[in-house]
């Protein structure tokens, strides 16, 4: 009874599950509560793993083929990790952010509770199908969390996001259906052996469609379209959720693929790692041009996961090797702590001037200095300086990449710190431009709970903190064999 | 954890734990913010003390564990670094002194003191990194420190300074950053070593070690301040003057040179670099930067912006010593790491109280101001013609020794270059010298802001720190060939670590 694995999923749901009886707007202690035991179920189940390597659960007695098998290896291991590191501070930071009576906080509590179920139930899986169902949870549970904010832009937001979703999953269900009229079975490890670089066209097709639907979901350009419009729209602890967690879901679901049943697909064309890391290569340059010139800060930070989620691209053409892999996950943390703790700081500086426009920032360093500073430390992440879990990750990545002679992505990387350094740096400097307190244009600072700002400064800190510790992190990435 | 492990964290916390306390001190707290800044600032220059005994005895102090797999984040007390050190930990202790006066009334100053402690633990950072990942890690964090230094003011000048800064340093720190991965691919570490880390490399990679030697001489020329990478330098003079201090003698600009040091000697090793053919290449771009920022200073009117020409030249002193292949060489360019930081320091605090004091802030506008500000126009004066090189002061230590040492290496040219610099420099400095000692006053002052006090002609803490490093000009100047002057450490240096012979 005290499985972590089960737990795991079941706890998220029931939280969910209490908070819409309990009312509108309500249920946030619980959560709160509840995700304090999650984090821990991760850190108990980090040491499973590292002891006894892959861990396999039958769910009620049942195993696959006939009921479900949860798995938990390094890998996935890493991402629950990641997703209750950030959740916790995260539901504290939304419950001071959502007061008793706003609309957009309304249905946050379920909703997140589904999300986070769906995610930690995603990362366990075993099971084509079973991806299926968490990736549809979690799709529908964003999509919620985005119209939630009620206004006619969020709506519209919603309303592309969840088209983008369902066509999306329904790619990735149109191929699970191929695979399993093709072998008879969707688990994962016994599909592993069945398909190998002779596989019938129907398995390329159905490679194809996972492959599409999943960069549609991770919005990889140019299949970005819908994402800026919904982070950028979204309440701030939703955008939060949004950029930091949820894409990075489809994210290893690709990579999961890619690694475990179609590894004989993918070892035998080479080239077709090259096709990810193309678009991913774009999408750091154009994301990175957009989140310069962008107007609004919601946007301007949108823009740059557009551009950070291609980083986690450049890894396909170089998975030969075991040190792409750990450059993806070092990533895959950097970009999700960084990203939440600046989702956060522009939920704090909207609410406290009001406005969210980047040149209205001018003399917030003075007026909101540890915002500001938990800003610049999770730019340093994105820039990619050290000390930073970015550092490392873009360290890993041009090493992998100069060690198999791909010239390309190590200049791809390092121009896309640079240009990271131009968004990040254009609101800093806004940031500590000086405005005389009699000047007519000065944006009025509203006072704020404390509690914002320490949460986006605590989630910042550990970006920047990984960076000076990154070991154990990437030796429980490769415990277990990524399958 | 032993006692020589923790010392290198120890003289890390000693002003990086002060300055995180510090940033979230309310800014009404003066009394406390200084005392945590200056014994953050004493205890390290006790820390500093103790590590120089030690190491002169043979201690090796060491710490670094694993930050990824096969990757170490290492710190190691040498002689070389210690002397970086030394420098640093004292100008730290006057210039916090200095800035506590300087800013006296001004806004932010727990955000300043702040990033200013920050900066002086990177630079101890740097000084200590025993291996080029932890080099580039506290070189980056150094620039980053710095940034916020720089646009202090807020205004739309200091913003474009800024920039321009960050543009630079931040595109240096990719470039090095590529050089570090690819030698990394090549060695599978990048530890420094004394007698170079590249040698057993088969002569195949010959070209590579080429490219890589250009990549990472330009990642820490930027900081350095080498023609062509110097345009940041005088924009940056924007900044108020102990940030300026803290750039052009304790921090900045000294890193880059360290930097070239370290790379020269510790990755490539001096022969190994000689039979590459990399020296008389470095030797030929210092001698341009070291021409060029005289020229270039001699037309500033701007006193701050003269200054920052003067170093852009001074500071490749250094890296024309490194180049310079034998040991006279070496031991004048280290020994001018410090001397040009005394120096420099001096000249700055010195332009700062002019500012702050009458509002001057243009060589033009300094007619007599001698008679007003005599201490600090006696400070002034020192450093000045130590940077001509007059006898008796620290300039013509560094200068003698360089100048042997080109003669030595069979460098006549790099002799010319040099006597030209002096040259120039007496051009650009004397006449300001003139016009404060001998021309007449022509009140009133552009915005006189503090009056004088009997022989105060200034605030004391604005006064102390270049009298006190006035008169350091001269000691290391006139007690050069004692036990314990710059110049013996960095003669220590060059028979200790680098086996050379000395004469």
């Amino acid at each position: 009874m005290t499985d972590p694995l089960v737990w795991l999923i079941l706890l998220p749901l029931t939280w969910a599950s209490l908070a819409f009886p309990s009312g509108p707007g309500r249920g946030a202690w619980l959560a709160i509560a509840a995700l304090g035991v999650q984090l821990m179920l991760v850190l108990l189940l980090v040491v499973d793993v590292t002891e006894s390597g892959i861990l396999v659960r039958a769910v009620g007695g049942w195993g696959a083929p006939l009921g479900i098998d949860l798995a938990a290896d390094g890998l996935s291991v890493a991402m629950l990790l990641l997703t209750q590191v950030i959740a916790l501070p995260l539901a504290i930071y939304a419950r001071s952010y959502f007061s008793a009576t706003a609309p957009e906080g309304k249905y946050f509590w379920p909703l997140c509770g589904f999300l986070l179920a769906g995610l930690n139930g995603l990362y366990l899986s075993a099971d084509l199908f079973n991806l299926y169902v968490t990736l549809e949870l979690v799709g529908l549970a964003a999509v919620g969390l985005v119209a939630a904010g009620g206004g006619a832009r969020q709506i519209a937001a919603a309303l592309r996001y969840l088209f983008a979703m369902l066509l999306g999953s329904g790619a990735y269900l149109l191929a699970v259906a191929l695979i399993y009229a093709a072998y008879g079975t969707v688990s994962m490890k016994t599909l592993a052996p069945l398909i190998t670089a002779e596989a019938p066209v129907v398995i390329w097709l159905a490679g194809g469609l996972m492959l599409a639907g999943l960069m549609l979901k991770t919005a990889l350009f140019p299949f970005h379209f819908w994402l800026p419009p919904a982070h950028g729209g979204a309440s701030a602890p939703v955008s939060a959720l949004l950029s930091a967690l949820v894409v990075k879901a489809s994210f290893y679901l690709l990579l999961r693929l890619w690694l475990g049943p179609f590894a004989g697909l993918t070892a035998g064309a080479g080239l077709l790692g090259w096709l990810p890391a193309t678009l991913g290569a774009l999408a750091i340059l154009w994301g990175s041009c957009q989140a310069i010139r962008a107007q609004r800060i919601k946007m301007l930070i949108a823009y740059s996961t557009v551009a950070q989620l291609g980083y986690l691209f450049l890894i396909f053409p170089l998975l030969t090797g075991e040190a792409a892999l750990r450059a993806g996950i070092m990533q895959a943390f950097a970009h999700g702590l960084a990203k939440a703790a600046m989702f956060m700081t522009a939920g704090v500086l909207i609410k406290a001037t009001g406005q969210d426009r980047v040149d209205s920032l001018a003399g917030a360093a003075q007026q909101l200095p540890l915002t500001m500073f938990a800003f610049g430390l999770a730019g340093v992440t994105l820039t990619g300086l050290p000390p930073s879990a970015g550092f490392l990750a873009k360290w890993q990545l041009i090493e992998a990449a100069m060690a198999q002679g791909a010239w390309i992505i190590a200049v791809v990387v390092l121009v896309g710190g640079l240009l990271a350094a131009g968004y990040v740096f254009r609101v800093l400097r806004q940031g500590f431009l000086l405005v005389p307190a009699t000047s007519a244009d000065t944006s009025v600072f509203h006072p704020l709970p404390r509690t914002l700002e320490w949460m986006a400064l605590l989630l910042a800190a550990a970006s920047v903190l990984l960076g000076l510790r990154g070991v154990e992190l990437m030796e429980l990435v490769s415990l277990g064999g990524a399958v | 954890m032993t006692l020589n492990e923790a010392m290198p964290l120890a003289v890390l916390a000693s002003s990086l734990l002060p300055g995180l306390i510090i940033f979230l001190l309310p800014e009404a707290w003066i009394g406390r913010r200084t005392v945590l800044n200056l014994s953050g600032a004493v205890a390290k220059l006790v820390l500093v003390g103790v590590l120089l005994v030690g190491v002169q005895g043979g201690v090796d102090y060491g710490f670094g564990y694993a930050v990824l797999p096969g990757l170490d984040l290492l710190f190691k007390v040498d002689a070389l670094g210690l002397l970086f050190m030394g420098l640093s930990a004292s100008l730290w202790l006057l210039t916090t002194l200095y800035a506590i006066g300087y800013l006296e009334g001004a806004p932010q100053r727990s955000r300043f003191f702040g990033f200013f402690s920050l900066c002086v633990t990177a630079t101890m950072g740097i000084a200590m990194a025993g291996n080029l990942f932890t080099f580039f890690i506290f070189y980056e964090l150094l620039t980053l420190s710095t940034f916020p230094l720089v646009v202090h003011r807020g205004n739309d000048k200091a913003m474009n300074g800024g920039t321009v800064y960050l543009a630079y340093t931040l595109a240096g720190g990719a470039l090095l950053l590529i050089g570090i991965i690819w030698l990394h691919q090549l060695l599978g570490h990048g530890d420094f070593a004394h007698a170079g880390i590249v040698t057993d490399l088969d002569p195949t990679y010959d070209g590579q070690l080429k490219i890589i030697f250009l990549l990472l001489i330009v990642g820490v020329g930027v900081k350095a301040a080498i023609v062509p990478l110097h345009g940041w330098l005088p924009q940056a003079m924007v900044a108020p003057a102990p940030v300026s201090a803290l750039l052009h003698a304790v921090a900045v600009v000294k890193a880059g040179a360290f930097g070239v040091i370290r790379i020269v000697y510790e990755i490539y090793g001096i022969e190994f670099a000689h039979t590459l053919h990399l020296l008389t290449p470095l030797a030929m771009a210092a001698a341009v930067t070291i021409i060029w920022g005289s020229l270039r200073a001699l037309f500033q009117d701007d006193l701050k912006k003269r200054l920052a020409y003067s170093t852009v030249s001074q500071v490749s002193y250094i890296v024309l010593g490194v180049a310079l292949f034998g040991p006279v060489g070496t031991v004048g360019g280290l020994v001018h790491l410090v001397h040009q930081g005394i120096m420099k320091i001096t000249l700055f605090f010195c332009a700062g109280n002019y500012a702050e004091t009458l509002g001057i802030h243009k060589v033009s506008e300094m007619n007599g101001v001698g008679r007003r500000m005599p201490l600090t126009t006696l400070a002034f004066g020192v450093a000045a013609l130590g940077m001509m090189g007059v006898p008796l002061t620290a300039g013509a230590i560094s200068k003698g020794w360089l100048i042997e040492g080109a003669r030595a290496a069979d460098m006549n040219w790099a002799i010319w270059v040099l006597w030209t610099s002096s040259l120039l420099n007496a051009a650009y400095f004397l006449p300001i010298l003139w016009r404060a000692g001998f021309r007449q006053t022509a009140p009133p002052w552009p915005a006189e802001q503090l009056a004088r006090h009997g022989w105060r002609e200034t605030a004391w803490l604005l006064l102390l720190p270049p009298l006190v490093t006035a008169a350091a000009t001269l000691a290391v100047g006139i007690l050069a060939t004692s036990e314990f002057s710059p110049l013996a450490w960095a003669q220590f240096i060059a028979r200790n670590e680098y086996r050379l012979v000395v004469p």
